[in-house]
């Protein structure tokens, strides 16, 4: 985290590409480290912070970081290619470089969680930031209570780590939850809106924290149904998506209300967001 | 100013105007001030012998600015121009830093930094100091300080001026910035029939009038520029209602006049551009055409451009109500959750530069119904 001040509103920190890794039709990962090898051993994140990728000549992109941050030898991103910079990025091959500054933001309160159970929300590639988090509490399974992991898509073809969610889905205290708007032939999971298994889902609602990542929309609704379970507001958290483009509290874009989403989020709590996100437009 | 500085104010002649110009130049300043450009004031660099230009008015209502002429033939009886410290300051547009890529694709980043100018600028107004104290706010904010803004702010030298003609579109009374300035300068004058009664607000200006070596103003003058000041406030037909319009605001979020001016606004930006607190901008690189290196700068933008609620994939405010909307409010409301108070500083400056006269004053009567 100290690294946000050397890093600050640039320049980025030069990284080369390790691996490339496609996900889905759209969507891949990689897998970076920076030149330097003193700012790579220095490197330190926190699940649900981003960073700032720049593809030499065309800009920079704000992704979040899905690796683990004990993995001190790269830094993970997963992308869907989408604009100019997603696309260009998409192209990229091992060896290729990219800038990177970061990481920025507030990320998830995996601190606060004690040994309570943890209950994800994702929707589409909202999985991404918070990949991040099952990786987490996977690696320090003994600091956790439950962990119920519900993931909705609109296509079936979009859920991609498709084995993860099997192999997570057979761990012990460990409720996988997918629900795709449409279905697809052999789709094992539930075919409609995800949250229609809330109701399925296995927590103590006195000891959860919940977190949330995906179209606003959605988390509304989740986090009607969450707190419809009786877990109290101040254990839900969501992670906001905005136009990110300093990734300082500096350019203004990102502004939600009086936030400044990639300074005072990503990650909010609800109570912080709810009233605004009631209107469509901020 | 003036009242609780009276005792040591001094008095600077019409003629001695120069001088003061002059002074500046040898404590290495560059000096800015009013120049009359495309039918409106400037600021630009002031060549000796120092023409500022006398005996203009500069007329303002809802969409229409137009210099006139003062039959009192003073140097600052316009009240004020499209801009004033803004661009000084926080530069419409600048590289951050610079990329260049070798021959195998290695990248190499270098900060480029804005050259380091020492610059005065004659006859800033309250509203402008006001807008300032709030870029500063942002821009300096405590452990992030802009680099670029910081090199520049820490070398300006501010020379207000009291308004005494007004524009139309003026209420920095109502929202307690003006018409008097009262802090944030270095020098600040009154402009009397046969000189300026200059006080210092900071060391250097205290240097400046020493130097300048002024006869002390006398009770007369001082009580005549008190009121000036007055009467330019008593004058101002438009006002805010209060200066805590947050709560009134947020609670009417869904109000119909949204949808009414947002029928009328053109999103053009003009208002964003012309605001002296607005502080957003884009950022956008420039790749040189050999390929080998790019520059990536950061320039002015606007809440009324769609690219500026792009998000991966959808536009958060696709829609100009939801522009409009997110302008007012957050000039109004959440401006005092991020800085304490409201980032309007009454210039008027939106109102006039609207090319279909937009009325911030009477959009938010009409929000608030009269009920702040």
């Amino acid at each position: 985290m100290n690294m946000s001040n050397r890093l600050d509103a640039g320049p980025p920190h030069a990284a080369t590409v390790l691996a490339r890794i496609q996900e889905s039709p759209t969507i891949f990962t990689l897998q970076l480290r920076l030149d330097d090898a003193a700012a790579q051993a220095a490197y330190r994140f926190a699940p649900g912070q981003f960073n700032m990728l720049y593809l030499y000549g065309v800009g920079e992109v704000p992704i979040s970081i899905m690796s683990d941050p004990e993995e001190r030898d790269l830094v993970g991103h997963t992308i869907r290619a989408l604009g100019r910079v997603t696309r260009g990025l998409a192209a990229l091959k091992p060896g290729d470089r990219v800038g990177l500054r970061g990481p920025f933001g507030r990320g998830w309160p995996l601190q606060e969680v004690g040994g309570c159970d943890v209950v994800l929300v994702t929707g589409g590639l909202g999985c991404a930031p918070v990949v991040s988090v099952i990786h987490y509490v996977l690696r320090r399974r003994e600091r956790f209570g439950k962990l119920v992991i519900i993931q909705g898509v609109k296509h079936a073809e979009d859920l991609i780590w498709r084995e993860q969610y099997d192999r997570w889905a057979k761990l012990p205290d460990t409720q996988v939850l997918v629900a795709a708007s449409e279905g697809a032939a052999l789709w094992p999971w539930h075919v409609g809106r995800v949250t229609e298994l809330f109701n399925l889902a296995n927590f103590d609602p006195g000891c959860a924290v919940a977190m949330m990542c995906g179209p606003e929309g959605m988390m509304r609704s989740a986090a009607d149904a969450l707190l419809a379970r009786g877990l109290p507001e101040s254990r839900l958290y969501l992670s906001m998506e905005r136009n990110m483009q300093c990734a300082v509290g500096r350019c203004g874009h990102c502004q939600f209300g009086g936030a400044f989403v990639c300074r005072d989020g990503p990650v909010f709590n609800w109570g912080e967001v709810k009233a605004l996100l009631a209107h469509k437009g901020f | 100013m003036l009242s609780s500085q009276s005792d040591r104010a001094g008095f600077l002649p019409l003629a001695q105007l120069p001088s003061l110009l002059a002074r500046l130049r040898e404590r290495g300043y560059q000096c800015l001030g009013p120049t009359v450009e495309r039918g409106a004031i400037v600021m630009r660099e002031l060549e000796p012998p120092d023409d500022l230009p006398r005996g203009i008015q500069a007329e303002q209502t809802p969409g229409r600015y137009r210099l006139t002429s003062d039959p009192l033939n003073r140097y600052f009886a316009w009240a004020n121009g499209p801009q004033a410290i803004k661009p000084h300051t926080f530069a419409p547009k600048e590289s951050l830093w610079r990329a260049e890529r070798d021959e195998a694709g290695k990248l190499q980043f270098a900060a480029v930094h804005p050259p380091a100018l020492r610059q005065a600028i004659i006859g800033v107004r309250a509203c402008d100091l006001a807008a300032l104290a709030l870029q500063d706010a942002h821009f300096l904010r405590e452990g992030r300080r802009d680099a670029h803004y910081a090199q520049r702010r820490d070398h300006l030298f501010l020379v207000a001026v009291q308004c005494a003609e007004p524009a139309s579109t003026c209420f920095c009374a109502s929202t307690g910035d003006g018409p008097t300035p009262t802090a944030g300068y270095d020098l600040a004058l009154a402009e009397l029939a046969d000189g300026f009664v200059a006080v210092a607000g900071s060391g250097q200006g205290q240097a400046v009038l020493d130097d300048l070596n002024l006869a002390l103003a006398t009770p007369q003058q001082i009580e005549a520029a008190r009121q000036q000041g007055a009467s330019a406030a008593a004058v101002q037909p438009r006002g805010l209602p209060s200066r805590h319009l947050r709560d009134s605001l947020m609670s009417r979020l869904e109000h119909p006049r949204w949808d009414e001016v947002a029928a009328r606004c053109l999103a053009c930006g003009n208002c964003t551009a012309v605001c002296p607190t607005c502080f957003c901008h884009a950022e956008a690189d420039t790749p040189a055409l050999d390929g080998a290196a790019s520059e990536h700068a950061r320039m002015w933008d606007s809440c009324f451009v769609e690219a500026h609620g792009h998000l991966h994939g959808f536009n958060v405010r696709a829609d100009i109500r939801g522009r409009y909307r997110q302008w007012l409010i957050h000039k109004l409301a959440t401006w005092h959750d991020q800085f304490g108070r409201s980032g309007c500083v009454g210039c008027g400056r939106c109102i006039a530069w609207c090319p279909v006269g937009i009325d911030l004053t009477e959009e938010v009567a009409a929000l608030t119904e009269g009920q702040p």
